[in-house]
């Protein structure tokens, strides 16, 4: 109901100030009594072109504002050494753009205030200068030269595949809501897997008769890695496509049923250190789902723990692998149905 | 070949006006509701596309609240979307979910695409090259019912019981074809789909109907090189959406394949509800491609109008030849033909292979070029000009400073390795707003003010457009630009809300600030809606020629008839930019006037 009447005052007071308005022209046109009808009178004209400038300089503040005022809302620095790169990326791209954006919007603001309208002056009959157009289409596309092979640069760089004997292989398993990591054991290599094998015991459908498989380790609620080594991902999704979105390593990659991808990187700051540079005890490294992926697509998430190589060790040595799991689970069951 | 289309078209004309004259007066259902006359049509697109974009504008609304005030009860969305999807006021997940995809979908294809070319193209075309109608009255007609039979369904959808489609409006498979996946993937986007396949026969009909008008009825001496831009920007769009719409649908139809006929074209290897899947071997990257081989060009057909509209508009009221005429109009054919080539920077994190990723870089920053062009060649125009604040000389005015702040962070997009970081965040959700909705949107309220007295004999308010196009443009910066922060900050889009991350209760002020614009600008759109009906009926008469222009659409009559011009057709005698020739005592020389002796053409 209350909702209603706002809605009904609402249009009333459109309606009312269409009113005035009109009420206002009626009355002005009386006073003028134009002889030639213009549709847009000098002091309609004159009044936007006084605000331009104004407003110039409030869109400047207001964009500027947030440059610099939220600089230290956004993400902190990156924590992976490619991540460095793309920040560094960023900011260059970040110098180009910001000029452009301050140039073309001066200029158009300024221009339109400057060039209001006026009953002594003619326009300026000027439809073409091929010398004026040339500048500014090679003076573009030699600054976009310069990005895109920059550019490129960095993105070769962050592909080009790694030795994946060298890495910490691990996959990331994709499900609706939630994620479930898996490191590739002693062999450091992941077992088999196939989708008709999903079952209650082995939800990440692993084929048990690859022994790859057998020293597996599967974690759940949040999974570490070891500053300053490479780790391999590898991306699987059960369901439909999610993304791996790891924002404080400067990762993402989609995990696509039905398909394989992969990406690397180096943690380089590990979670105890990004806890004393972001001033903030609670600090977690998260993993998040970027694709819409269904109703709780908002909560779906991993914590991701950065620590020292020992602590590393020391925690996937904790952790058990597939071979006892299944072992484990398997002697549950038999005990159950001796029990029944 | 012109003179012989035009004489037939000619010939054509005159047994209708016989027969009009014969038999009936034109009555309701055949003047409003079964119109072949492509004015009519124009404002039937116009109306529809009106309605949309309130209800998108509405839908939009509904989710910034929950955004800004996550889990906070508002009577306004549980008035609107009732106890089942708003209980004590507070949206439900779903709801959210299907709001954000249906907000897209209509602002997307049913106001930016049918709504804008549906209106200006048909509304222009056969008035600025001189010709009496469309090639096909009766297509233009299919077009339109094609058009809004398909928004029926779409706004319908809304009702149904288990939610409109939900899957966001890219329905990537398998989430859009597995109906087990989440409710809206269900009936709601069976009938998304429905809509969606005649949303492309009408957009394609239309689309025929626009380049073969073009090519084939311009009036005598209207040569390719006399036509104003803003028939350049819609050929090219048409050609752009024949070659484009269709591969959606092609995408389309096998996704409904793959929904109720068990083939595996994007399926393979799914466990879902307890079940494997029996499909293998498909790809749902394979609909990605598809889609956006559609979804990227589909933005130009979205920008390009507006591109041409602007350069009308800025050009009469200035005073001054649009600037550049052959470099805007190889922009126009470039941006066209460079779009069919970039579809592949929205999949740079798909697990694509990383050097068709380069490639996909590269041609995607080669579109900056024209882009820069165009902008340039508009500042230019505005230098040294007369200019008369009109409120669609604002709106142009406006338009080109949010094409270009919501163009150069596709810079950042483009480049394959910053995307990694800002894929699917706010940022992108920022960027894409501003550059081609708010754009657009700005672009096509300049549209409508310019051409108004056109479309219906009276002016718009002026006071009234003003206050719209200031509250307007301060809500779209206010809205989209700190929008980029939260992008910036990690933001993912699509989610319900940010409190299951602390991460992000920093950012929880900027969503606030988005909002509260967002709504200030809602409410602005009530001045142009109000401004519009009212002046529909009680407007001032408009002259003739209210902005003094040059081009043909205002040399035919102000009093409708079918067939545009009662006499012969006009014939062109120059270029559409005459504007402040020297020599001449008037700072405008209409096509219709031939060259004075000794008169160069530009």
């Amino acid at each position: 109901m209350i909702t209603l009447l706002t809605l009904i005052a609402i249009i009333l007071g459109i309606i009312a100030i269409a009113n005035l308005i009109k009420v206002y022209e009626l009355s002005a046109a009386l006073k003028e009594q134009e002889e030639v009808y213009t549709p847009v009178s000098d002091s309609e004209s004159n009044f936007n072109a006084r605000l331009m400038l104004p407003v110039l300089v409030a869109l400047m503040v207001f964009c500027f504002y947030w440059y610099f005022a939220y600089k230290s809302d956004m993400l902190p620095e990156a924590a992976s050494s490619h991540g460095a790169e793309i920040d560094t990326l960023f900011n260059f791209n970040m110098i180009v753009i910001t000029i452009v954006f301050v140039v073309i919007n001066v200029l158009l603001f300024y221009f339109a205030h400057k060039y209001h309208r006026n009953k002594n002056r003619k326009a300026v009959y000027y439809a073409h200068n091929n010398k004026l157009e040339m500048i500014w289409t090679i003076v573009p596309a030699s600054f976009l030269a310069v990005v895109i092979i920059y550019g490129l640069a960095v993105w070769n760089n962050i592909t080009k595949p790694t030795d994946r004997k060298k890495a910490v292989v691990m996959e990331i398993f994709a499900e609706q809501f939630k994620w479930t990591a898996r490191y590739a054991g002693t062999d450091n290599v992941l077992g088999k897997s196939n989708y008709k094998l999903t079952a209650d015991m082995n939800p990440l459908a692993i084929d048990a008769t690859d022994k790859n498989a057998w020293d597996d380790k599967i974690v759940n609620g949040e999974f570490h890695i070891p500053v300053n080594k490479t780790v391999q991902m590898d991306f699987r999704a059960k369901d439909v496509i999610h993304s791996a979105y790891l924002p404080h390593f400067r990762v993402q990659m989609n995990c696509v049923p039905g398909m394989k991808t992969e990406f690397h990187f180096t943690p380089t700051i590990t979670t105890a250190e990004m806890r004393k540079k972001t001033n903030n005890p609670d600090f977690d490294y998260l993993l998040l789902c970027n694709k819409i992926c269904g109703t709780t697509h908002w909560n779906m998430q991993m914590k991701v723990i950065v620590d020292t190589e020992e602590d590393y060790n020391k925690w996937l040595a904790e952790q058990k692998t597939f071979k006892e799991k299944s072992m484990a689970n398997l002697n549950t069951e038999v005990s159950n149905l001796a029990a029944n | 070949m012109s003179d012989i289309a035009q004489s037939v078209n000619l010939g054509d004309v005159h047994d209708h006006h016989a027969h009009d004259h014969a038999h009936e007066e034109p009555n309701f259902w055949s003047k409003y509701i079964f119109t072949t006359d492509h004015k009519m049509i124009s404002k039937q697109f116009l109306v529809t596309a009106i309605f949309m974009g309130v209800v998108g504008m509405m839908l939009s609304v509904f989710f910034r609240l929950q955004l800004a005030w996550p889990g906070q009860g508002f009577s306004v969305l549980e008035f609107f979307l009732g106890k089942k999807w708003a209980p004590d006021g507070v949206l439900d997940a779903n709801m959210y979910m299907s709001l954000v995809t249906i907000h897209g979908t209509i602002m997307v294809f049913f106001v930016l695409t049918g709504g804008l070319s549906g209106t200006f193209s048909n509304l222009l075309i056969p008035l600025q090259i001189g010709a009496r109608d469309m090639a096909s009255g009766f297509l233009n007609m299919l077009s339109y019912w094609f058009f809004a039979v398909s928004s029926l369904i779409m706004f319908s959808s809304l009702f149904i019981e288990s939610g409109a489609a939900s899957v966001g409006w890219t329905i990537y498979p398998p989430l859009s074809a597995l109906p087990e996946a989440m409710p809206g993937a269900g009936l709601g986007m069976s009938l998304w789909l429905l809509s969606m396949v005649l949303f492309v026969v009408g957009s394609l009909l239309g689309s025929i109907n626009y380049i073969v008008t073009i090519l084939n009825l311009r009036t005598k001496g209207m040569s390719m090189t006399r036509l104003p831009l803003t028939i350049w920007a819609f050929l090219t769009t048409a050609i752009v959406g024949l070659l484009s719409f269709p591969v959606l649908f092609a995408g389309v139809l096998l996704l409904i394949m793959d929904r109720s006929f068990g083939t595996s074209f994007y399926l393979s290897d799914i466990f879902i509800s307890g079940q494997a899947m029996e499909q293998t071997g498909g790809s749902p990257i394979l609909f990605q491609h598809l889609f956006w081989f559609l979804g990227h060009p589909e933005v130009y057909i979205i920008i390009l109008p507006v591109f041409g509209i602007t350069s009308e508009v800025l050009s009469t009221m200035s005073r001054k030849p649009i600037f550049g005429y052959r470099a805007m109009i190889g922009s126009l054919l470039s941006i066209g033909f460079l779009s069919f080539l970039v579809w592949g920077h929205h999949m740079f994190v798909t697990g694509m292979n990383p050097f068709l990723g380069s490639v996909f870089v590269f041609t995607t920053l080669i579109i900056a070029i024209p882009s820069a062009v165009k902008s340039f060649n508009y500042l230019t125009t505005l230098w040294g000009g007369n200019i008369t604040f009109s409120p669609a000389m604002l709106f142009a005015v406006g338009l080109i400073s949010t094409f270009v702040t919501g163009g150069v962070t596709g810079i950042i997009l483009a480049d394959s390795a910053l995307d990694i970081n800002v894929h699917d965040t706010y940022f992108v959700v920022a960027h894409f707003h501003i550059v081609m909705g708010a754009s657009a949107i700005l672009g096509m309220f300049c549209g409508i003010y310019h051409w108004f007295p056109r479309m219906f004999g009276r002016m718009m308010n002026n006071k009234l457009g003003y206050a719209h196009f200031w509250l307007t443009f301060i809500a779209v910066y206010g809205v989209f630009f700190p929008m980029h922060f939260i992008g910036l900050g990690g933001v993912p889009r699509r989610y319900y809300s940010n409190e299951a991350f602390p991460l992000f209760d920093n950012l929880q002020h900027i969503n606030i600030t988005v909002s509260v614009f967002a709504i200030i600008g809602a409410l602005a759109q009530g001045l142009f809606l109000f401004n519009f009906f009212y002046s529909m009926y009680r407007g001032k008469k408009s002259p003739q020629n209210p902005w003094n222009s040059n081009t043909l659409e205002w040399d035919a009559p102000v009093e409708h008839l079918h067939g545009n011009w009662p006499g012969e057709l006009p014939t062109v005698h120059r270029w559409p930019y005459d504007y402040s020739k020297p020599g001449k005592d008037q700072d405008f020389v209409p096509q219709t006037v031939p060259l004075s002796p000794g008169e160069t053409e530009h």
